[in-house]
């Protein structure tokens, strides 16, 4: 029995700023103190706050520590383990109030938030598979095969109120209950962990944070719809999640909770990952069929719905890993409790990657509902700088952006589709006032440029022309009627497109269109960029009162552009500058602007 | 790692709760709860000469070995009462505190079983028994 557990996070977050090295230095520490019957480190998922890995929480005291640097260690263990006395000044300083330590949950960026999809990552060592038991898992597998028939459980989805995670939100019973009324001699279910939106990864950190969960819910839903074949579609740029699957699949093998005869009840599931490449489209639902039955992954037309016919041409579901983290809680806390939860037509919550111009950086679960204003300044914690919140790019390259103006909008997936935006797989990014608009549509588009498969016209050719359009306006060549055709085309593209990358590749587009137009005119007809991002609308300009001529910048210049005698005011050459930035981010005496 | 099984495969319920029971035991340390009755154990360098160490994990043994999922037990700086050491406080959910002084190893499973479990205060161990 321990007296204490210390829980570092093994997060993707938290292992690239350290946290592997943080875990050895902190049991050798341990060991030195005598300790290692007492104190157990336990390496979990993601806590959510990445822009403060590594992290760590120590237990029972629940003391968070973030930013931990090995040199840290040798007094957390003497002091905080050895002789009880939280270090104070090490602990994350929200949990720091008139030097008394608050707790965690009482913290802006926790106090707001409902971890449901979320409730085991941070807590359990995702590889040991008895933690996961300990926090009540596999008891809603167990439910389902002893006490419930296949159409129970499917109405128990329907009646919640479920609607998948990745994006389109499609009722999630809706989709069981299609697949469940097909006959067949094998069906199948798939998990989609093909995660492509930029800046997106709550799936990666459900699959680090809490494998078995994911494996549970599937065999639910094998058994709901009559299939004894499960497979988790997930992209091998995930080493760790694909690592920690394997090894949460394998015990549950040894345990029996895959593979034949589960639980004695007689119902066989089994489930294999396959690795994707990571291509984008492979996470649109027929072509990360194909890309399973080992063709190149592109999709194809539906009907036939997967419902019907799917993978190998049998009846298949699809769900989203965040979809499937909500089921196990629906079975065991009921139906009711998860209404509770959420909007009208929306239950439950939702996990949103927050990322961009904003302090806390990472992973929030909010219920439905939430409005924007609440994700960025309270759990947020605001925009760095004392800049001003201009916008929040929301559903990645298939989204679009809410303006500052609707900042109060209760995020839920009807209001996000109401105002031309979608909720996605809820990648959020925060744009200040220093964010070209015209810039953000031409990155998202650059984007589907490359990822689009080829297969259909619009798509393939539609996007290189859109994305040709916003190159020209932000260089300041095009016209206003450019802006007209731009939008045509917009339309044209989402309506021809074969699959939902090319219908709401043009999304990022129209919905900056629908709310900042004026910065599209200024390009286009004053030649500017507002926000000073284009570089072919903006020149680098010394002013000449304010130079000291302390060289500087002349020395920092990679592009040789900058001249001038020292102790006299220096020149940018026009022709040389590459507008790079370099000189203004060097000079003291505030004497660089941007025109 | 170990596994609380190995070779055979479950085939009930009961099984996948035994497990369950025993774990939960042994994570709780990590779902601090508002209502729980806390031990807290003296450690600085007063307490651990006079011999801490073996009280703490005492309580961390005897609650777990009882299964007393209400109880938790961690560790404190100097109280100020070094002559006392190793000194034990005892916080209930009702907001009464009591201080048990001169702890030892062997005192422990009596205040487990009286106080902890039963709710009996163990007097002759507490500060308030020094006067007598």
């Amino acid at each position: 029995m321990y007296r204490s557990h210390v829980l570092v996070c093994g997060g993707t977050g938290c292992t690239s700023s350290g946290s592997e090295q943080i875990i050895s230095v902190l049991e050798k520490e341990i060991e030195k103190q005598g300790l290692s019957e007492e104190v157990k480190v336990i390496k979990t998922g993601c806590f959510g706050l990445c822009a403060l890995g590594p992290i760590m929480i120590i237990y029972p005291e629940g003391s968070f520590y973030s930013m931990v640097k090995t040199e840290d260690i040798p007094e957390i263990v003497s002091e905080h383990l050895l002789k009880g006395r939280i270090v104070k000044r090490l602990l994350y300083t929200e949990t720091v109030e008139d030097n008394n330590v608050k707790s965690l949950n009482d913290t802006d960026f926790y106090k707001k938030q409902q971890r449901i999809a979320l409730r085991n990552c941070g807590v359990i060592n995702p590889e040991n598979i008895d933690e996961y038991i300990g926090f009540d898992g596999y008891a809603a597998l167990g439910k389902v095969l002893t006490e419930m028939t296949p159409e129970q459980v499917i109405q128990m989805m329907l009646d919640s109120g479920l609607r998948g995670r990745g994006g389109a939100g499609f009722p999630t019973g809706l989709k069981w209950k299609f697949a469940a009324g097909n006959q067949a001699d094998q069906k199948y279910v798939c998990c989609n962990a093909d995660e492509g939106d930029p800046g997106a990864f709550m799936d990666r950190s459900i699959l680090e944070g809490d494998p078995h969960v994911v494996i549970e819910a599937m065999a639910i839903a094998g058994y709901a719809i009559g299939a004894s074949q499960g497979y988790v579609y997930i992209r091998a740029e995930y080493p760790i999640a694909v690592k920690r699957l394997q090894i949460a699949i394998d015990q549950a093998k040894q345990y029996g909770l895959l593979g034949k005869n589960i639980f004695d009840s007689g119902f066989d599931f089994d489930l294999d990952i396959r690795l994707g490449a990571g291509a984008f489209v492979c996470g649109e639902e027929t072509a990360l069929m194909t890309s399973i039955e080992g063709h190149r992954g592109e999709p194809r037309p539906r009907p036939p719905f997967p419902a019907v016919k799917g993978l190998f041409q049998k009846p298949t579901i699809l769900n989203n890993v965040e979809t499937y983290a909500n089921v196990p809680r629906i079975i065991l806390n009921g139906v009711d409790w998860f209404r509770s939860i959420g909007t009208e037509k929306s239950k439950g919550t939702k996990v949103f990657a927050v990322g961009g111009k904003i302090h806390n950086t990472g992973l929030v679960e909010v219920p439905m509902g939430t409005t924007l204003r609440e994700i960025v300044e309270e759990i947020g914690g605001g925009i760095p700088n004392g800049k001003k919140f201009k916008a929040a790019q929301t559903g990645g390259p298939s989204g679009g952006c809410i303006p500052a103006s609707l900042i109060d909008t209760e995020i839920d997936y009807d209001n996000l589709l109401a105002i031309g935006s979608m909720m996605g797989s809820g990648g959020l990014i925060v744009m200040d006032e220093d964010t070209c608009m015209v810039d953000i549509a031409k990155f998202f588009l650059e984007f589907t440029v490359d990822e689009s498969c080829g297969k259909c016209t619009p798509c393939r050719v539609g996007t290189k022309r859109l994305y040709e359009m916003l190159d020209k306006i932000s260089k300041g060549q095009a016209t206003m009627e450019d802006l007209d055709k731009m939008e045509e085309l917009c339309y044209f593209i989402k309506e021809n497109s074969l699959c939902g990358l090319g219908q709401t590749a043009p999304n990022p587009v129209l919905s900056t269109l629908r709310y900042f137009k004026d910065e599209y005119v200024a390009h286009i007809e004053d030649k500017v960029c507002p926000a000073g991002v284009c570089k072919g609308l903006v020149t680098f300009n010394i002013n000449a009162d304010k130079c000291k001529g302390c060289t500087l910048c002349a020395r920092v210049c990679p592009a040789g552009a900058i001249e001038g005698t020292v102790k006299q005011p220096h020149i940018i050459n026009k022709d040389k500058c590459v507008k790079c930035g370099a000189c203004i981010e060097k000079c003291r005496f505030d004497a660089i602007y941007k025109r | 790692m170990r596994f609380e099984r190995w070779c055979c495969k479950m085939k009930s319920l009961a099984e996948l709760k035994a497990i369950r029971d025993k774990m939960q035991n042994a994570v709780n340390v990590r779902e601090s709860g508002a209502d729980n009755i806390r031990v807290v154990v003296g450690m600085a360098t007063c307490g651990i000469a006079a011999g801490a160490r073996p009280v703490l994990n005492g309580f961390t043994d005897e609650v777990a070995k009882r299964g007393l999922s209400n109880v938790t037990v961690t560790q404190t700086g100097c109280i100020g009462l070094c002559q006392y050491e190793p000194i034990v406080e005892v916080f209930t959910p009702d907001g009464t505190k009591t201080t048990y002084v001169k702890m030892t190893a062997e005192k422990v499973a009596k205040v487990v079983s009286d106080h902890l479990v039963n709710g009996n205060v163990v007097n002759e161990y507490t500060i308030g028994s020094l006067g007598n």
